[in-house]
């Protein structure tokens, strides 16, 4: 109620001070023809002003601070993603010299394992060469020895049989002939057997 | 005794006369403000980008917005093509945004002296939104013509309807193209120009309220509230006529730069 008097009240108040107003300009203000001309000039002007001032000035400026921050931002990752790459490069570069250094060292090991093999070997080698030739010697000396027994053994049997035909016979019998008959029994037992 | 009448805000007083062709081109309180639209939108726009630093400060930042605003509002539209129409569209944009907001002070003294002035808001004034709608409506139907020729004229034949329709379709395309700078124009006019006289209206009851006597003068705390209210309505109402305008704009050069549609 209080609201719809206030409402009557302001448009009473407002008929009775805009009275004189419209004698004066005639109409309503935004529907006054008085100003069109002067209305539309200006607003030309100025608002070609402001497009001149807009499109070659304002704009490109922020256009220019946008693009500008857009490159260093895609330039700055450009780098990150160098450097990374460098970074992996290295990276692999290291893997490498470390594997060849292992392969080195394997190959190494396995030449020096080879080398103490060989040399086992030859050493091994010569000194089953010189037992060989040791034990050879060994055997030929024996031989020998054998050999210069058995004849000292034939000629201690023929002074024995020749002293014991001495003192049991009576007979002179020469050392010669003794020989002779330990050759001849010899012989006879090599045909016998 | 106060004055109270909601409709002074929007009289017009001749500053300077100026008279050239007979015409009465007088530089007036409302080519004051569109003046002050322009200054200050060329002001803080060059304030703010003066440093073109790489980490933006406030005022570089909502340049940046502005700028990133009004141009993908004219790509989402009018595709890339529409971007040379790009500066257009950003100062059509700001100056009805800068021209509302100058309207949004309720006084606003002028720095002539002995003159002294209620504050003005340009685009309550249907010839100056018409005007602005005018030159949309010129550079769509220009540029249309320029670039399509004779095809500009697939506007009025829609693709994809059966020829026989065509006698309804056609006619209605052409009306609804001819409405255009009219509700263009009258929607920014209407709202700008309703707005502030619901304003000067409830702000009037506070002082009649107070003028009526110590009792209604606490009745007053009502419509104050009211204006209140109001005001944070009309800088939405500000910014989103601004942006309708601009949108809109766009939608028109759309189909000056794709008729067929």
């Amino acid at each position: 109620m209080t609201l719809i008097a206030l409402i009557n009240m302001a448009v009473t108040a407002a008929q009775e001070a805009g009275g004189g107003e419209h004698e004066a300009s005639g109409a309503f203000p935004p529907f006054d023809p008085t100003y069109f001309a002067s209305q539309i000039f200006w607003l030309l002007v100025t608002f070609a002003a402001l497009y001149l001032l807009m499109s070659r000035w304002i704009l490109p400026r922020i256009g220019g601070i946008i693009e500008e921050r857009r490159d260093r931002i895609a330039d700055d990752l450009d780098t990150a993603q160098q450097i990374s790459s460098e970074a992996d490069e290295t990276r692999s570069a290291y893997e490498q010299a470390l594997a060849d250094a292992r392969a080195r060292a394997h190959n190494l090991a396995a030449e020096a394992k080879a080398a103490m093999d060989q040399e086992i070997a030859d050493e091994t080698a010569e000194v089953d060469a010189e037992i060989a030739a040791k034990s050879a010697e060994a055997e030929n000396k024996l031989a020998d020895a054998r050999t210069k027994a058995l004849a000292e053994v034939r000629g201690i049997a023929a002074s024995a049989a020749t002293e014991a035909v001495n003192l049991i016979g009576g007979l002179t019998v020469t050392e010669k002939d003794a020989d002779e008959a330990i050759k001849a029994l010899e012989s006879r037992q090599e045909k016998s057997v | 005794m106060v004055d109270t009448n909601p409709i002074k805000q929007f009289e017009i007083h001749e500053v300077a006369p100026l008279e050239i062709a007979g015409l009465n081109l007088a530089f007036t309180n409302s080519a004051f403000f569109m003046l002050l639209a322009t200054a200050a939108v060329t002001l803080l726009m060059a304030l703010a980008t003066n440093k073109r630093a790489l980490v933006p400060g406030r005022g570089q930042s909502i340049a940046e917005i502005l700028y990133g605003f009004v141009a993908d509002m004219v790509r989402s539209s009018a595709g890339n093509e529409g971007l040379r129409f790009f500066p257009f569209v950003f100062s059509l944009f700001i100056f009805i945004l800068a021209a509302n907001m100058f309207g949004m002070f309720p006084y606003m003294p002028l720095p002539i002296p002995g003159v002294d002035f209620h504050g003005f808001t340009v685009t309550s004034h249907i010839i100056v939104t018409l005007t602005l709608s005018m030159m949309v409506m010129t550079i769509v139907v220009g540029f249309g013509i320029y670039k399509n020729g004779f095809k500009f004229l697939k506007l009025f034949v829609p693709a994809g309807v059966p020829p026989i329709l065509y006698i309804i379709v056609t006619p209605i395309e052409v009306i609804s193209f001819l409405s255009r700078p009219i509700s263009l124009s009258v929607r920014l006019f209407a709202n700008m120009l309703a707005g502030h006289i619901l304003l000067k209206v409830f702000a009037g009851f506070i002082v009649m309220l107070g003028a009526a006597g110590a009792a209604w003068g606490i009745v007053g705390i009502l419509p104050f509230a009211m204006v209140i209210g109001l005001t944070a309505l009309e800088f939405l109402v500000a910014f989103l006529q601004a942006y309708v305008f601009a949108i809109l704009t766009c939608i028109y050069l759309n189909d000056a730069l794709h008729p067929a549609h």
